[in-house]
């Protein structure tokens, strides 16, 4: 599983060349690996399960219990489930590269979203011991003066 | 199909509401009041303000006591229902819309929130609110299916003219789910997964609805105060999207989200050098726009987000 700031990268990169399929199988591996750091940060394990034919929803699912409030990504993971469906079921549509920037976009939402819920609950890589490492190493905290991170 | 939505009695139903328009709209988003209070004159349909209104109780006080938050809520419901005589109440905000609708739901279905607003009720000297009394609606609700969509066509002048638009709902219009068993009802409701009812007034106003991936995308909101840079790259990879969805406007109907993308726009240029050109604009003032109401009558400069020169160079205004 790769670390978060690496996820982040790939996410903020642009769209690359090669084949669609791949592309989109790279980028719902990186909803799956952000989910997995989600899950693992909670002390949960993974089910095997999977839902409508994706571990990322039966993992979104699996979240949610006991927590609520992590059903505000519910829908953005479906958006990925849906956009890896359009872009491997006709790869050769003419829209296929806007669709994977789209599944790109959707699945930096969802790191965002659940990177924000780790460095909230101060849990996985952004706890307070692992967050110096973390700062020192990726130079995440790009911003200055008033972040609160 | 099962249809479960009986227009007719919505229409009737819905004409003259007791309007509660919340914090926000007094402040921040005065031009989503602005543009509310002008669309619905310009319908014929009634506001009236709920009378002595309180806080909601936002997203603050269940941090601190949900059952205070039931209580605040259920308040509103109560004068509503007993000094404004009306049965259904119309919050355009999406933070008082879903807590007025928890509030109903934790009055309908647990003893305890029940015992506790008869007890505040008793002490702050009014009646409690009692499960049932009151409707709670969003402005969407109000006017698709007050006015509805038949009728709204005839109202059109001059349009959107095929404006492209990203519908943006925000998380609290569809979530929690359980509050909001109307949206999983079939035929002439909206949904819990790809809400509509914005989508489909701004098409009969003559937008060009685009396909948008985040309309129920975290914003960020809750941590603008306490975590903004997080906030900011929500709320650009939002605006992003849009963009890349071809969007010239992202329509909204929550206070929290459009304040939120609107400063957060600003704020994704001045501290990530990342500028969008997306609008941000109320979907009542949209329908306004398109209706023939003039851009001042709608609050339109009362947006941080210009979108003068866009309209203008539309012919929309």
């Amino acid at each position: 599983m790769r670390e978060l700031a690496e996820i982040e990268t790939l996410l903020d990169a642009d769209v690359p060349d090669g084949s669609p399929a791949a592309i989109a199988a790279d980028y719902l591996a990186l909803a799956d690996e952000t989910m997995l750091h989600w899950l693992a940060a909670r002390e949960l394990e993974p089910t095997d399960a999977k839902k409508e034919g994706f571990s990322l929803l039966a993992w979104h699912r699996q979240a949610c219990k006991g927590d609520p409030t992590f059903n505000a990504c519910r829908e953005t993971c479906r958006e990925i489930a849906y956009h890896y469906n359009l872009v491997t079921l006709d790869p050769e549509h003419e829209a296929t590269r806007a669709r994977l920037n789209m599944m790109r976009m959707v699945t930096k939402h969802l790191y965002l979203f659940i990177t924000n819920k780790m460095m909230d609950e101060k849990v996985g890589e952004f706890c307070c011991s692992s967050k110096v490492n973390r700062l020192n190493k990726h130079e995440i905290n790009q911003n200055t003066g008033d972040s609160h991170g | 199909m099962t249809v479960l939505f009986d227009k007719e009695d919505k229409k009737q139903k819905y004409k003259k509401v007791a309007y509660y328009q919340g914090c926000a709209l007094e402040g921040s988003a005065m031009p989503y009041d602005k543009s509310t209070r002008a669309i619905g004159k310009h319908l014929g349909l009634e506001l009236e303000e709920v009378k002595d209104w309180n806080c909601c109780g936002a997203m603050e006080v269940k941090n601190i006591d949900p059952q205070v938050e039931t209580y605040l809520s259920s308040r509103v419901l109560s004068n509503a229902k007993n000094l404004n005589g009306l049965d259904v109440v119309m919050a355009p905000c999406n933070g008082c819309y879903k807590n007025l609708k928890q509030a109903e739901y934790e009055l309908s279905h647990h003893d305890k929130p029940k015992e506790v607003v008869a007890k505040i009720s008793k002490k702050a000297g009014h009646t409690p609110y009692e499960a049932g009394q009151v409707e709670t609606i969003h402005a969407l609700d109000w006017i698709k299916l007050g006015y509805g969509e038949e009728e709204l066509r005839k109202k059109i002048k001059g349009g959107l003219k095929g404006l492209k638009v990203a519908n943006y709902y925000g998380c609290m219009y569809t979530r929690p789910r359980h509050i909001f068993p109307e949206k999983a009802e079939g035929a002439g409701g909206d949904s819990w997964d790809k809400p509509h009812y914005m989508d489909d007034l701004l098409a009969v106003a003559g937008a060009e609805n685009v396909d948008f991936a985040l309309k129920t995308a975290c914003c960020g909101g809750a941590h603008t105060l306490s975590d903004r840079d997080m906030s900011t790259k929500l709320v650009l990879n939002i605006l992003e999207a849009a963009e890349a969805a071809g969007a010239e406007v992202i329509a909204t109907e929550c206070p929290t989200c459009h304040s939120g993308l609107e400063m957060h726009q600003i704020r994704a240029l001045k501290r990530l050098s990342k500028k969008t050109n997306v609008k941000i604009i109320y979907f009542t003032q949209l329908l306004g726009l398109a209706m023939g109401l003039s851009p001042r009558k709608v609050g339109i400069q009362g947006n941080i987000s210009d979108s003068l020169p866009l309209l203008k160079s539309k012919g929309i205004v």
